[in-house]
């Protein structure tokens, strides 16, 4: 059942991203590049997907664990992702959709990106081992 | 400069009200946050009873575009970065949003639907840091 649904909230997620028009790095550009000729289309996604997602995660609210805090590895995580973002247009949605569309760049962008994940957890049972 | 020629405000509320439904089904039904990066990263390091919802939202996923050319033909992302910079954008955006727990979907969709201060402050530190680097990319190095 929980299977069923996540497949079917992953088409409905890949489809929301095709029809918004987010599956084109080139808009994701249009609007980073604010100081050139600008399209405000992302801020409507947004705006579109938070106006749903608020009902859906108000009853959901006080179930879910929340962690707090914010520190360095959020901020510092956050920008180096804002910078592979800003220099392809791509973010991990996107280039997915597009990686099962058969673009061969974006298949490129998607093994570095899992390669990057990869990175990360060696990184950090590296420095587990070493703080022991 | 609002660049009109590619403004597309129907049809991206439109979509943007599609992801908002997903995420709002996958945490109504799992309990789960559809942040994508933090599925694909999941499946890395798996642990059992956690792979399944896992590759059935990715597959989902990929299965996007198979279902849209039933509609219509699908759009052709434009791509300006070369091999080179998109193996280097991948790696960034794969340790990024590894270290900061999250990409556009689960900091900048699901966490400000559930007013997440967390979520707040990553999603600006993302669009704040692609807009300057798409600033610097378009505007100084090209000049």
């Amino acid at each position: 059942m929980g299977v069923l649904s996540a497949f079917v909230s992953g088409l409905i997620f890949g489809l929301g991203l095709l029809i918004s028009g987010m599956s084109d790095p080139g808009k994701v550009i249009g609007f980073l590049d604010v100081a050139g000729r600008w399209d405000p289309s992302l801020a409507f996604v947004m705006a579109g997907a938070i106006l749903v997602g608020f009902f859906g995660f108000a009853r959901m609210r006080r179930q879910l664990p929340q962690r707090r805090g914010i520190d360095a590895r959020l901020i510092a995580g956050s920008i180096v992702f804002g910078i592979g973002w800003g220099l392809a247009g791509f973010c991990p949605g996107p280039a997915l959709v597009d990686f099962g569309a058969g673009i061969d760049k974006a298949t490129v962008f998607v093994v570095a990106m899992l390669a990057g994940m990869l990175l990360y957890t060696g990184l950090e049972r590296w420095s587990d081992v070493s703080r022991r | 400069m609002i660049d009109w020629s590619h403004f597309t405000p129907w049809s991206s509320f439109a979509g943007g009200l599609l992801i908002g439904c997903a995420a709002a089904l996958l945490v109504l039904s799992t309990g789960r946050i559809a942040g994508v990066s933090g599925i694909a990263g999941g499946l890395l390091t798996p642990r059992r009873a956690d792979i399944g919802w896992r590759i059935a939202f990715l597959l989902g996923l990929l299965l996007a575009p198979v279902a849209f050319r039933v509609f219509g033909r699908l759009p052709f992302p434009r791509i300006d970065a070369g091999f080179g910079v998109l193996l280097i954008a991948g790696l960034l955006v794969g340790l990024g949003t590894s270290y900061g727990s999250g990409c556009t979907s689960g900091h900048g969709v699901c966490g400000l639907s559930r007013l997440s201060l967390r979520s707040l402050v990553a999603t600006l530190a993302f669009m704040a840091a692609g807009m300057v680097t798409v600033f610097l990319v378009r505007h100084v190095w090209a000049s």
